[in-house]
């Protein structure tokens, strides 16, 4: 579809590299300055928040490191700031951009991880409902039903209050990146589930699955070899909207407290940290991670949009 | 109609040339119209009921195909044609009546047992800009079935069969990696056939395998689809409403109306006298050259839907020849002596000549 302006007259063969440079996906990219501007946004603050133990000056989950007495320190531009904490200090003394670059990689980490989890939930019972149909088709989409009346935050206050109240807060602690993970993963997978089982129905009844049945070929290869890639461009696109989700979902649980602890916050904890410091004027700890925050969710949601709108041939402009 | 199995006749000497290879026996199909168990219970009168509706769409037919022939089925559209193909293919489960091949019963095999039957019969499907995987390259769909039934065979064995079958098709070896829709139908039903031929198949079911193409490809194709039945020796089952395709390509030929075969009989044969009144009425809306009053015979009314099926013989509605005995009692195909097999009470009566 990318490449109808390649077709017998072009190169003998084309290779991967070839393909994409003529694609319709990379021509679009290069006419659309958001899609550019929120990429470069994007990739940037990926790199820094991977890159944080390399870039940022000090490390904020080391006591040692930090001096109680430096606390609440305004950032550079506003007199009483030091110079070795360009963005101030939080209630503890930790270094603002550290805990920000920190913060920011636990929020990705989680957002990435919940969204692995969901897709790989969600593809699997999708292709299942809809390339077997039946029953098993009906039970999976009623439990798709059933999960999508909970709203995720009420799931992920449940599960996260009886994890704490039966294993204690430490434990929770401990393991509360994974928790997180498994919890918004949970809760969101019938996003995936139904969007993949519209695609598979519509695939299914294509001559192409025929004629891989006709071959005697099982199932699952027809499943995960045939209708699968022809169903990508959907689930990328709902993956992007979906990690800016799961990141805003992982910030609203550590802002009401069943989050990530405050000794390894994420941008949400961090949020939630600064809260009962706004009235007394230091606004700079609530509003930098939340700054960061919306511009991450931004990023990713143009993105997102761009890649719909490419990837979706009834909005081709001609 | 006649739904009574019949002893497969799997007795014959395996020299034999004319040995039947596949048995359709009172074959019937039926999709519901009704969803689910809910959506069929209805309020009728006060009670509740549950209330089927089926398409018929193949009401008890009964056909044999020869090693080597091809066999024509010919109708118009929803007549069922189709329907067989998928149903030969193991696509779709039949309702009733039994599929043959080589003496041994397919319809009611499992996947597994299915296997070696897969490799013998392949199917060649109409539509060629939808046959294709689009996020495959030729080479890897034309791979796919070759690893699937060959599994001991090494990367070479693999890779010379490919080059074999493009070659045998007219494709050039380096449009391996491409993807199909680089390629013009004719290109991709080429690969289609390509992918048929590709394990050595013995039968081959084609569903109208070039009435998606261009009217300039088409001899093309179908002059690749006789060549590969005598270099390896095919027997097809051709789906068509093709009436030109018929003549030049079918040894024999099926007509089909309303899910029954109303005739069959040798290409020449039907062509030169038609039996039944319908195939009279389908042979006379050729349109000839030589013709400048045609004759067409004028059917009366429609098809009937396949929902309510008419009693007796489907075509009685729509037949000039019809009588009393034709609305009440289902035809049964009789041998004539023009050594094909017609469904007409007309016929059999000595009403009709």
């Amino acid at each position: 579809m990318n490449t109808t302006t390649s077709s017998i007259e072009g190169p003998p063969t084309a290779s991967r590299w070839e393909r994409f440079r003529d694609s319709y996906l990379l021509y679009s990219f290069k006419r659309d300055l958001i899609a550019q501007i929120s990429l470069l946004v994007f990739v940037l603050m990926v790199v820094a928040a991977v890159l944080a133990p390399w870039l940022a000056p000090m490390n904020p989950y080391d006591l040692a490191q930090i001096d109680i007495l430096a606390s609440e320190l305004p950032p550079f531009w506003i007199s009483g700031s030091e110079d070795a904490y360009v963005l101030g200090t939080d209630a503890q003394g930790r270094d603002m951009l550290s805990t920000i670059l920190y913060g920011a990689r636990v929020s990705l980490i989680i957002g990435f991880g919940a969204v692995a989890l969901q897709a790989i939930l969600g593809v699997s019972f999708g292709l299942l409902a809809g390339y077997l149909g039946g029953r098993i088709d009906a039970f999976l989409m009623r439990l798709a039903d059933i999960q999508l009346s909970f709203s995720t935050l009420m799931v992920a206050i449940v599960v996260g209050a009886l994890v704490k109240a039966i294993f204690g807060g430490a434990t929770f602690s401990a393991y509360a990146v994974p928790l997180l993970v498994l919890i918004i993963g949970l809760a969101e997978w019938p996003q995936y589930a139904r969007t993949v089982r519209a695609s598979v129905l519509a695939e299914k009844n294509k001559e192409y699955v025929d004629a891989a049945r006709t071959m005697g070929l099982s199932s699952r290869r027809i499943m995960f070899r045939h209708i699968l890639p022809n169903t990508l461009s959907p689930i990328f696109v709902i993956s992007t909207v979906q990690v800016a989700n799961a990141i805003i979902s992982e910030a609203a649980l550590s802002f009401l407290g069943l989050g990530m602890p405050e000794t390894h916050p994420s941008l949400g904890s961090l949020i939630k940290s600064g809260f009962d410091y706004l009235q007394s004027g230091s606004w700079w700890i609530t509003l930098m991670p939340g700054a960061v925050l919306v511009l991450l969710v931004l990023v990713i949601n143009l993105l997102g949009d761009w890649l719909r709108d490419v990837l979706n041939p009834r909005l081709y402009k001609g | 109609m006649t739904a009574t199995a019949i002893a497969p006749s799997h007795k014959a000497p395996a020299t034999d040339a004319d040995r039947t290879l596949l048995e359709i026996r009172g074959l019937e199909k039926r999709f519901s119209l009704s969803g689910d168990f809910l959506e069929q219970l209805k309020f009728k009168g006060g009670r509740l009921v549950r209330e089927q509706k089926f398409v018929h769409a193949i009401n008890g037919i009964d056909l044999d195909i020869r090693r080597g022939e091809a066999l024509c089925v010919v109708g118009e559209s929803g007549c069922g044609k189709s329907t067989v193909a998928r149903i030969v293919m193991g696509l779709i489960h039949p309702s009733g009546g039994e599929i043959h091949y080589d003496g041994t019963r397919i319809d009611d095999l499992s996947t597994k047992s299915l296997m070696p039957y897969r490799r013998r019969m392949q199917m060649i499907f109409q539509n060629p800009y939808a046959s294709l995987n689009p996020r495959m390259t030729i080479q890897q769909t034309l791979e796919e079935p070759i690893r699937l039934h060959h599994p001991d065979w090494n990367r070479q064995q693999v890779a010379d069969k490919v080059a074999e079958v493009m070659h045998s098709v007219g494709v050039a070896p380096d449009w391996g990696k491409r993807y199909g829709h680089e390629f013009s139908g004719g290109q991709r039903q080429r690969i289609a056939i390509a992918r048929a031929l590709a394990v050595d198949p013995e039968f081959i079911v084609a569903d109208e395998p070039i009435s998606a193409l261009d009217v300039s490809i088409q001899a093309q194709v179908l002059n690749l689809l006789m060549d590969a039945q005598q270099q390896r020796n095919l027997t097809y089952l051709f789906i068509t409403h093709d009436l030109a395709v018929v003549e030049h390509f079918g040894t024999r030929v099926a007509v089909m109306y309303l899910g029954r075969v109303c005739e069959v009989a040798p290409t020449a044969t039907l062509f030169a006298t038609p039996r039944h009144p319908y195939t009279r009425a389908l042979l006379s809306a050729i349109p000839r050259l030589e013709d400048d009053r045609p004759q067409h015979i004028r059917l009366k009314g429609e098809v009937p839907t396949p929902v309510n099926l008419p009693s007796g013989c489907v075509f009685h509605a729509r037949c000039p020849h019809a009588n009393a005995r034709c609305r009440e009692e289902v035809p049964t195909l009789i041998a004539h002596d023009g050594g094909g097999r017609v469904a007409c009470h007309a016929i059999e009566e000595g009403r009709l000549v």
